[in-house]
Parts: C-alpha cells; sequence; structure tokens
C-alpha cells in the first residue's frame, strides 16, 4: 500500500503530501518497495543501473563485500544472497526518502547481514527513513528505532527501541 | 470472365478424395475418418449456405443486407479473438476488446479499398465490400489475437519484472514497453511472412482463384498486391490496438499494474 502498487484504502503522506496529490511514478521513486524476492529485468545486474549511479553503486558494492565485476555476469547465475545484496543497493542507488525493506537480508550469511546494516544505518545517518519487514528480533533490535509486531494479521505493539 | 462451370458431378468426383481419406484412416487405423466426414459435410453445407445468402445481397444490392454480413462477419472474428487467449479479462473485456479492435481495423482499410482503389459504385456494392472484409478479418483476427494473448499471457509471466520497475518509480509506459512491442510483433508477423511467401512458396488462395475463374494473371496479381497491403495495414493497426487497449485494461490511474483484473483460475 505504501509503494501504492495495489489498489487500498487510506492515506499516506510523505513531508506533508499525500500520495494521491502526486504522480504515481514520482512518489514510488521516493518510497522505493524492495520486494522479498526482487524481479531483474535485464540480463546482467550491471544494465539495471545508470551511469550516474555507478560512483554509488560500485562503493556500495565494495561495502556489501562484492566484487564489481559481479555487476557484468549473468543475473540467472547469480546465488540468492548475491542477487539480494544486488537489489539492495538498487534500490539505494535511486536515493529514496523512504525506503519499504521486505526481509532484505533473509538469505544473507551473518557476516553480509552486517555490513548490508551498516550500508542501511548510512542511509539512516543520510536522513532515509526506511521500514523493514523481519523475522529477526535480533536485526530489529540492532536496526530500529521503532518496532512493530504484527502477530496474526493483527499490529500489536508499537514500542520505541 | 470464361469460368468454367462446375457441375455437382464434377464435385462429387472431387469428394471421392474425401472417402479415400476415411478409408485410409480406416485402413491405417487413424481415427479420423468420423472426423473428416462430419467436417466435409459441415464444410459443403456452409459454404452453401454462405453462396446462398451472398447471390440474395448480392442480387439485392441491398446496402442494409450488405451491412447486416458484414456485421455479422465483425462479431463472428471479434469472438474468436476474444476466446482465444488463454487469460481473460474480468467483465467481458475480451470482447470490448476484440470487437472495437475488429472492427475499427477492418473498416478503416476496407472503407480506403472501396473509396480509392477499388472504387465500386455504389461504393458499398456488396459483390467488393463483403469479400473484402472477409479477407481482411482474417488477417486481424490473426493479428489481433496473437497480440492480445501475447499481453494477457505477458503480464502473468512477467509481473514481478513489471512491478519491480514500478516500484522504483519507473513510469508505467516504460515498465510495461517491452511486453508491449514484444506482443506488437508477435501480432505482425503473419502478415509479414505471408508477404514475403506470396508468389514464390504459396500462390495466395484469392489468386488461385481469380486464375481459376479466367482471370488474367498480372490483373489477379494486381488484385493480390493490394490486398496484401490491405492486410499488412489492418493487421498493424490490429495488433497495436489490441496490445494497447489490453494494457490499459491492465492498469489504472496510478499507473498501477492490475493482474487482479484478469479473471482468476482460467490458467
Amino acid at each position: 500500500m505504501l509503494a501504492d502498487l495495489d489498489p487500498h484504502e487510506g492515506e499516506a503522506l510523505l513531508d506533508g503530501r499525500c500520495a494521491t496529490s502526486m504522480p504515481a511514478p514520482a512518489w514510488r521513486a521516493k518510497v522505493v518497495y524492495q520486494a522479498a524476492e526482487p524481479a531483474w529485468w535485464e540480463p546482467t545486474a550491471g544494465a539495471h543501473f545508470d551511469d550516474a549511479e555507478r560512483g554509488f553503486v560500485e562503493q556500495s558494492l565494495a561495502a556489501l563485500g562484492l566484487d564489481a565485476r559481479i555487476l557484468d555476469s549473468d543475473v540467472e547465475r547469480l546465488s540468492t544472497g548475491e542477487r539480494q545484496r544486488l537489489a539492495l543497493v538498487r534500490s539505494l542507488a535511486r536515493r529514496p526518502a523512504v525506503l519499504l525493506l521486505d526481509e532484505p537480508t533473509a538469505a544473507l550469511d551473518p557476516d553480509s547481514v552486517g555490513k548490508a546494516e551498516a550500508l542501511l544505518r548510512a542511509g539512516l545517518a543520510d536522513g532515509m527513513a526506511i521500514l523493514i519487514v523481519t523475522h529477526s528480533a535480533e536485526q530489529a533490535q540492532r536496526l530500529a528505532q521503532r518496532i512493530f509486531r504484527l502477530e496474526q494479521g493483527k499490529l500489536v505493539t508499537g514500542e520505541d527501541a | 470472365m470464361n469460368a468454367i462451370h462446375l457441375g455437382a458431378w464434377d464435385l462429387v468426383a472431387a469428394a471421392l478424395l474425401i472417402l479415400l481419406d476415411a478409408a485410409l484412416s480406416l485402413a491405417l487405423k487413424l481415427g479420423v475418418h468420423r472426423q473428416i466426414l462430419v467436417a466435409a459435410v459441415r464444410m459443403v453445407v456452409q459454404l452453401l449456405l454462405v453462396g446462398l445468402v451472398l447471390r440474395y445481397v448480392f442480387a439485392s444490392a441491398s446496402p442494409i443486407a450488405t451491412a447486416a454480413v458484414i456485421l455479422f462477419m465483425i462479431a463472428a472474428a471479434a469472438r474468436e479473438v476474444a476466446t482465444r487467449p488463454r487469460q481473460r479479462l474480468k467483465r467481458q473485456m475480451n470482447y470490448q476488446i476484440s470487437a472495437a479492435v475488429v472492427g475499427i481495423s477492418g473498416f478503416a482499410t476496407v472503407l480506403l479499398a472501396l473509396t480509392t482503389a477499388v472504387r465500386p459504385d455504389p461504393w458499398y456494392e456488396p459483390r467488393y465490400a463483403i469479400p473484402l472484409m472477409g479477407i481482411v478479418l482474417g488477417s486481424v483476427l490473426n493479428a489481433a489475437s496473437l497480440a492480445l494473448d501475447g499481453v494477457l499471457d505477458g503480464v502473468v509471466r512477467e509481473r514481478a519484472r513489471i512491478e519491480a520497475r514500478l516500484a522504483l518509480g519507473t513510469p508505467f509506459r516504460e515498465a510495461i514497453g517491452p511486453l508491449v512491442r514484444g506482443a506488437t510483433r508477435r501480432g505482425m508477423i503473419p502478415v509479414a511472412n505471408q508477404m514475403s511467401a506470396a508468389g514464390i512458396i504459396t500462390l495466395p488462395g484469392i489468386m488461385t482463384g481469380q486464375l481459376l475463374a479466367g482471370m488474367d494473371p498480372v490483373e489477379a496479381v494486381k488484385y493480390q498486391i493490394l490486398l496484401m497491403f490491405l492486410l499488412a495495414g489492418a493487421s498493424g493497426l490490429a495488433s497495436v490496438g489490441a496490445a494497447l487497449l489490453a494494457v490499459r485494461a491492465l492498469s489504472d490511474e496510478r499507473q498501477r499494474l492490475r493482474v487482479d483484473r484478469l479473471r482468476q483460475g482460467t490458467i
């Protein structure tokens, strides 16, 4: 609903402007949603980035412990974890104001999770807002300012971390 | 024209070939003899009926009768286009899109031919309007159903990719672009093939008919060229129209991909 990809009721606001007052693509460029299993529409990962994003992409890949050469290989042949980290870079490269992440580190080993979280923290420090859906209570504790718990489809708590 | 008249006995001789097919099927246990016999009888009955109706319409030269025949042909073609894709849009949108596409591309090209190239008097002369519409609709049917199927099947297959692009702020038109182009191309390929094969690999049906009916070969060829152009134009219009209307039906004012507008359980 926040990414405005499905029909919904209610209204979401960003800096006081409601979603419906903006063209949908403009809203989605600011409020980027990353699905649990992100899809790729070009044969290589690199083709999903603009040249202007190149610097940021290489920097982020290094921060995630990935070789920049991964950009030229066939997306289909990458591991789930590699694709997941590339998707994170793809989302961050759009410089959204809000990032909506669905299980962004589910396929990563603990070391990579730490690197991904560091990258997200850098985003937060730059003023980005992040909404993460995660099954890991530890991850929630490490990253969150506020934690909401969803139990059987109901929002039960909204505690400050 | 000095066509050689076909008598009933001439047809009976050719019908022996159908019996030969049936005998082969029985002898080789192919199990298709029933099907072939039924299809042959059906074909004879259908064509005789069409011949009788057309004889009446041609003789009456009535604009109303001509319009009725043409509308019936368009409705039949539209129905075929709507029901061919495996995926169906809700609220009978398949039918609405097919009717619009088939009607517009059929009328546009046939009217163009009747008012510029053929110019019969009156312009709706059924002897020209009806066969022209018939052959154009054949092409339109192919093109529109391929393009429609391409879009409807494509959005189900490509949904994740399209939504991934939308989620990053890509405008809908750009995110769906490759799919629309692919579907449109699919619709236009048959007529391109038909044009390049014409005369070398196949003698087109119309031309064969005219040659058998005693027309001068070059005159028959000119007609065939005219028809090919009409078919190409109609196929282009039909492919683009079907693809664009289908995509429009699958998105909304917030540039979302509305796969939920496809009927469930038809996969």
